[in-house]
């Protein structure tokens, strides 16, 4: 019972930290550190809950989560358990309610990763089949495919062997030279640091819990700061007022028509945009790297605790 | 682009433009200049048929093929993937800027206006 209640209040921890550095001001000093922790925090919550519910539920074995998870399936062999635990009564009713909640989390948890994947394997997939057919190479751009449509956009398909930069004919109209370049460094970094599979985890989330607005809200915190990563990786090679300019030209290309209906749904005074210029043009100082370490030593100390409470036997 | 890709495009070319269903030997003759073989053609076709671009049907012993869709209507396709306003394609795609409102939009054009005019 100890290691429940130890996973359980790691794992309220966990969501308190998370309010926390979703308010946070640090993170768009140091946005690599903020999405490692975001994960770190993620993994934690979800491990520990799992953890928590097993430990109660399998308090009997006195083996703690991970020995009580052993138990169990030798036992469901012999098939004595269940009818041991309802002999119980009313406390030997609320662990093997434990259990279920824990076996079905994991379950919707994993298979919500698996989904999300292949959904996003298949759209990736078409979009690639019908960019093969439609875009065209453009002098300008080279290494990158081009759609003739008026709207701007910039992209990036990321993918193992096919991965693309693609830019539409409006995008290029707006943009000057040096404008260009910094686009296409910043989506060449999403693609070459990977960061689809970093959000990955977040996105699937969301389609496992599309009700909750927690989660959308997180989802779009990680996403904003993966955008900063590559604004990042872009400014080595461009100047951070090129890019803040170009992000502009976009957004004031004029937006793409909304459905009436779909946009009370967006009623932020300041558009996610602004903050990513606004830190390109008034830029704060760099989170300081004694304090990146200690927040990344927190993350591993976590996770390590979270896996020795499972381990615990009381 | 590889070779089958671009053979696919030039396919796609042909039976947009002609805008009727085509057998596989009429759209050979449209690419004679290229000296393709038959079965080249026909997998060609075979291909995007199962990538779901074109569609066939049978008359007599010979399937004809039609483009699904537009040129233009894939495009909006692209799109309309890339701005992100299909609600779970957001993690296949990553778009520089995601589409806003109107209301994002004029923020970002008064932005824009004073870094372009700095008012002295």
């Amino acid at each position: 019972m100890v290691s429940a209640a130890l996973l359980t209040l790691v794992a309220v921890s966990c969501l308190i930290a998370m309010a926390l550095l979703h308010r946070a001001k640090w993170p768009s000093r140091g946005p690599y550190t903020a999405v490692i922790t975001w994960q770190a925090l993620g993994l934690a919550w979800g491990v520990s809950t799992i953890g928590a519910l097993l430990a109660f539920g399998l308090s009997s074995y006195r083996l703690g989560a991970a020995g009580g998870l052993m138990a169990l399936a030798t036992d469901l062999f012999s098939g004595e358990l269940i009818l041991a635990e309802l002999s119980q009564g009313l406390e030997g009713v609320s662990h093997l309610v434990a259990v279920v909640l824990a076996i079905v989390l994991t379950l919707v948890l994993f298979s919500g990763l698996v989904s999300s994947f292949v959904q996003v394997v298949r759209v990736r997939r078409r979009h690639h089949d019908l960019l093969e057919l439609v875009a065209s190479d453009h002098p300008d751009v080279p290494g990158a495919r081009v759609i003739e449509h008026p709207a701007a956009a910039a992209y990036c398909l990321p993918g193992v062997l096919r991965s693309q930069v693609v830019i539409s004919a409006g995008a290029l109209a707006v943009l000057d030279k040096r404008e260009l370049a910094a686009v296409l460094a910043h989506e060449h970094a999403h693609l070459r640091q990977r960061h689809d599979l970093v959000l990955l985890p977040f996105s699937s989330l969301k389609r496992a819990f599309p009700k909750v607005r927690l989660v959308r809200t997180y989802y779009e915190s990680v996403a904003l700061l993966i955008e900063m990563c590559a604004d990042d990786q872009a400014r080595r090679t461009s100047s951070s007022r090129e890019l803040a300019m170009a992000l502009l030209r976009f957004g004031a290309a004029g937006p793409a028509p909304v459905p009436a209906g779909a946009m009370a749904a967006v009623q932020e005074a300041e558009p996610e945009v602004m903050r990513r210029v606004n830190r390109l043009l008034r830029p704060d100082d760099e989170l300081p790297y004694h304090a990146g370490a200690v927040i990344m030593g927190a993350s591993a100390f976590l996770l390590a605790s979270v896996t020795c409470l499972w381990h615990i036997p009381i | 682009m590889n070779r089958l890709g671009e053979l696919e495009r030039a396919v796609m070319d042909v039976l947009w433009a002609r805008n009727e269903p085509m057998t596989v030997r009429e759209v050979g003759r449209e690419l004679a200049d290229r000296d393709l073989a038959h079965t080249t053609v026909m997998t060609v076709l075979d291909r995007l048929a199962k990538k779901k671009v074109v569609t066939r049907a049978r008359e007599g012993r010979a399937w004809r093929y039609r483009p699904a869709a537009s040129r233009e209507s894939y495009v909006s396709e692209l799109m309309f993937d890339a701005l992100g306003q299909t609600g779970d394609r957001d993690a296949a795609l990553a778009a520089f800027v995601q589409s806003m409102d109107g209301k994002g939009a004029e923020a970002l054009r008064r932005a824009l206006a004073e870094i372009e005019q700095p008012r002295n």
